[in-house]
């Protein structure tokens, strides 16, 4: 038996620092070492027996259990499941101990990370080494960085009286409550600095540009303008843009369908950039990380934003600008599809509609290597050959006889388990033909127009189950977030699927990239640059 | 019951720093406040159960028991018999642990007992203030610390 013992004094308080630790899942924002996280069947971080599944930036994949947390000791203890590294019987403890010294002021922690595990004999020190050195001591010296460059960087907006913002859509109107930790941002966030001692170094409003819906009707009511952004408030970062994705949610907006963005007002539920100034009693974010959002409000058409920190998540290094901004919204949304909405399971025969589009692409990816048989249909015989490439087992052209037909020659005439329908009112029907008795139609859009009133009484003919899910009862604050974007990042890392390279618009080119949108030309996924 | 609790953070090897404060009957030469000290009935400093006779620079006169000593945890327990602070069931444990990162020394001091509730505050000033961190202060300038 080896054991490895790491302390430090780290000039945190310990409730601060108490407060990343005991979220298991936290280890993805401040470990050097780790690239993706997620809690295993939606767990919360904080629930003795939880599971992470994470990835190391070189590409090997851990899985550990907490088995222990103790928020009175300040101690927790978990043990390795699954390692690419040869340590068995792996088992750590991470306990923390105030420093009450008034020599310390600020606060400081004493930090005691200590492991037992067997290693091969021959690999005994090159691996004691790896343990203390790469995991405890990049950790312990990650957490305290990560911790102190946010609470500065919110300390110095503190004093910040706010300015007129770009719209009053680009804000929530409520401040989320999430339920994991590092929850309460607030409770994180550096001690307030002497009146007026920072205020110079606080960012202003600024300018950014935009694209606006003038009026609701087709591509041509968008136009260009520049606008004032504001500094980030409490809670806020401020994020210099690089890509912004086009969705078809932002269609209905610009057309009126959606009642989401009052004219004039910018459109767009997804963007990727840089943070380039943080508000006080952020803690999770700082200046330079690499991020992105999606979710409501809309206004992400734009070269600056402010947005609400609690929304938005760094990007694994993997995963590149213009691909994030194409597949953060629509990934998420196969996400919850897949995993919430219709957990599913391997055999299942699952249709997805538009199996070459944005989200039909990673849907039919996603759920193949979940281990379901997936149908897939498309438009056209060119769209085919990708839906066949993103794992699809076999592949109908139209949502006609010939896709009923379809269904039932490959079921046996039993019908599929769950279709995932985005074309609405052109499929709807034949979406219900095709399932198997007790199955499950998602709707979760409707490119081809409104589906309209409908009957629900002929659904008892086969006992089938609708949802009709709302992208912002899955992605709303930030534990959603986290849990969202974490999964999607996860399946990423494991090669579950791919975001393909989108196609690239320039800013001023919004209208075209709509009106490509609109044609049902597009095969993948279309981005702005903004 | 009332705990007192006193960290700190002395720049040092812990293995120095334990062979200071290891000889229970050494408080004299490490506290500001002691002003000498002998083991009851002639026996070994490091002897469970041994009891400490000093007299504080301001007069009074305590008597502590050993109950607890470990080389391997580097730790101390020990328990009040007879003072003048008026502490019942006052138990206190002295412990240091190594810091890997910069060789220095995490000194703990902790204790329980029982007092009269009104008594309460100040019992935990005086002990967590007056001695603990006062102890630890002159040990953190004995290893030229600040």
């Amino acid at each position: 038996m080896t054991r490895v013992v790491e302390t430090a004094i780290v000039n945190v308080p310990i409730d601060t620092l108490w407060h990343w630790l005991r979220d298991f899942n936290s280890h993805v924002e401040w470990h050097p070492a780790i690239a993706t996280s997620a809690i295993e069947d939606d767990a919360p971080s904080d629930e003795v027996g939880a599971v992470r599944s994470f990835s190391l930036q070189d590409g090997g994949r851990l899985r550990e259990q907490l088995l222990q947390l103790d928020d009175q000791a300040r101690e927790l203890t978990y043990c390795l499941l699954d390692s690419p590294l040869p340590l068995y019987n792996y088992v750590a403890t991470i306990r923390l101990r105030p420093v009450t010294d008034p020599a310390h002021q600020g606060g400081a922690t004493f930090w005691e990370w200590r492991s037992t595990f067997d290693p091969p004999p021959e690999r005994r020190a090159e691996l004691s080494a790896l343990v203390a050195k790469d995991i405890y001591r990049a950790g312990m010296r990650g957490l305290e960085t990560h911790i102190r460059k946010g609470a500065g960087a919110a300390g110095a907006t503190l004093r910040v009286a706010r300015a007129q913002g770009v719209s009053q859509s680009d804000r929530l109107d409520t401040r989320p409550d999430s339920a994991t930790p590092p929850r309460t941002a607030a409770a994180i966030a550096a001690p307030a600095s002497a009146p007026g001692s920072t205020a110079g170094l606080a960012p202003g409003p600024a300018m950014g540009s935009a694209i606006l819906i003038d009026r609701h009707g087709g591509p041509e009511v968008l136009v260009q303008r520049h606008v004032s952004v504001a500094p980030p408030g409490p809670g806020e970062v401020r994020i210099r843009q690089t890509y912004a994705g086009v969705n078809f949610i932002d269609i209905y907006c610009r057309t009126g369908y959606f009642d989401l963005v009052a004219p004039p007002g910018i459109p767009g539920m997804e963007a990727v950039g840089i943070v380039e100034s943080v508000g006080p009693a952020v803690s999770h974010l700082a200046v330079g990380d690499r991020v992105g959002y999606a979710c409501a409000p809309p206004g992400a058409y734009v070269s600056l934003r402010t947005m609400d920190a609690a929304l938005v998540a760094r990007l694994p290094d993997a995963l590149p600008d213009e691909r994030a901004a194409a597949g953060l919204l629509k990934g998420m949304t196969a996400g919850f599809l897949l995993h919430d909405v219709h957990p599913v399971r391997p055999g299942e025969i699952v249709v997805v509609h538009a199996a070459a589009g944005g989200a039909g692409s990673l849907l039919t990816q996603w759920a193949s290597a979940l281990g379901a048989l997936v149908i897939g249909t498309v438009s056209t015989r060119d769209k085919a050959q990708a839906a066949y490439a993103n794992g699809a087992r076999e592949v109908l052209i139209g949502r006609g006889h010939e896709f009923l037909d379809g269904v039932r020659d490959l079921t046996d005439g039993r019908g599929a388990d769950v279709i995932y329908d985005a074309i609405g009112r052109d499929s709807f029907s034949a979406s219900l033909d095709a399932l198997a008795i007790r199955g499950h139609l998602v709707s979760y859009g409707q490119a081809s127009g409104d589906i309209g009133p409908r009957e629900i009484g002929p659904l008892a003919s086969k006992s089938i189950t609708l949802s009709r899910p709302n992208y912002g009862h899955y992605v709303f604050d930030r534990t959603t977030m986290q849990r969202q974007s974490g999964r999607l990042f996860e399946a990423l890392a494991q090669g579950h699927l791919t975001i393909d390279a989108p196609a690239v618009f320039p800013l001023e080119e919004a209208g075209n990239a709509h009106a490509a949108i609109e044609s049902g030309r597009t095969q993948g996924a279309s981005v702005l640059r903004l | 019951m009332p705990r007192v609790y006193v960290s700190s953070v002395i720049h040092a090897p812990a293995a120095s720093v334990w062979a200071r404060i290891r000889d229970f009957n050494a408080l004299p030469e490490w506290t500001p406040f002691v002003a000498e000290s002998r083991i009851e009935q002639g026996l070994p400093s490091d002897k469970i159960g041994c009891i400490r006779n000093f007299t504080l620079k301001d007069g009074g006169r305590i008597r502590e028991q050993l109950l607890g000593l470990s080389d391997y945890d580097l730790n101390c327990t020990y328990a009040i018999l007879e003072s003048p602070m008026g502490v019942e069931n006052y138990i206190a444990k002295l412990s240091l642990t190594p810091i890997t990162d910069g060789n220095r020394t995490f000194a703990e001091w902790q204790a329980d007992f029982d007092c009269p509730p009104d008594r309460e505050r100040a019992l935990i000033e005086q002990i967590g203030t007056h001695v603990f961190q006062n102890a630890f202060n002159a040990l953190k300038s004995a290893f030229g610390g600040r």
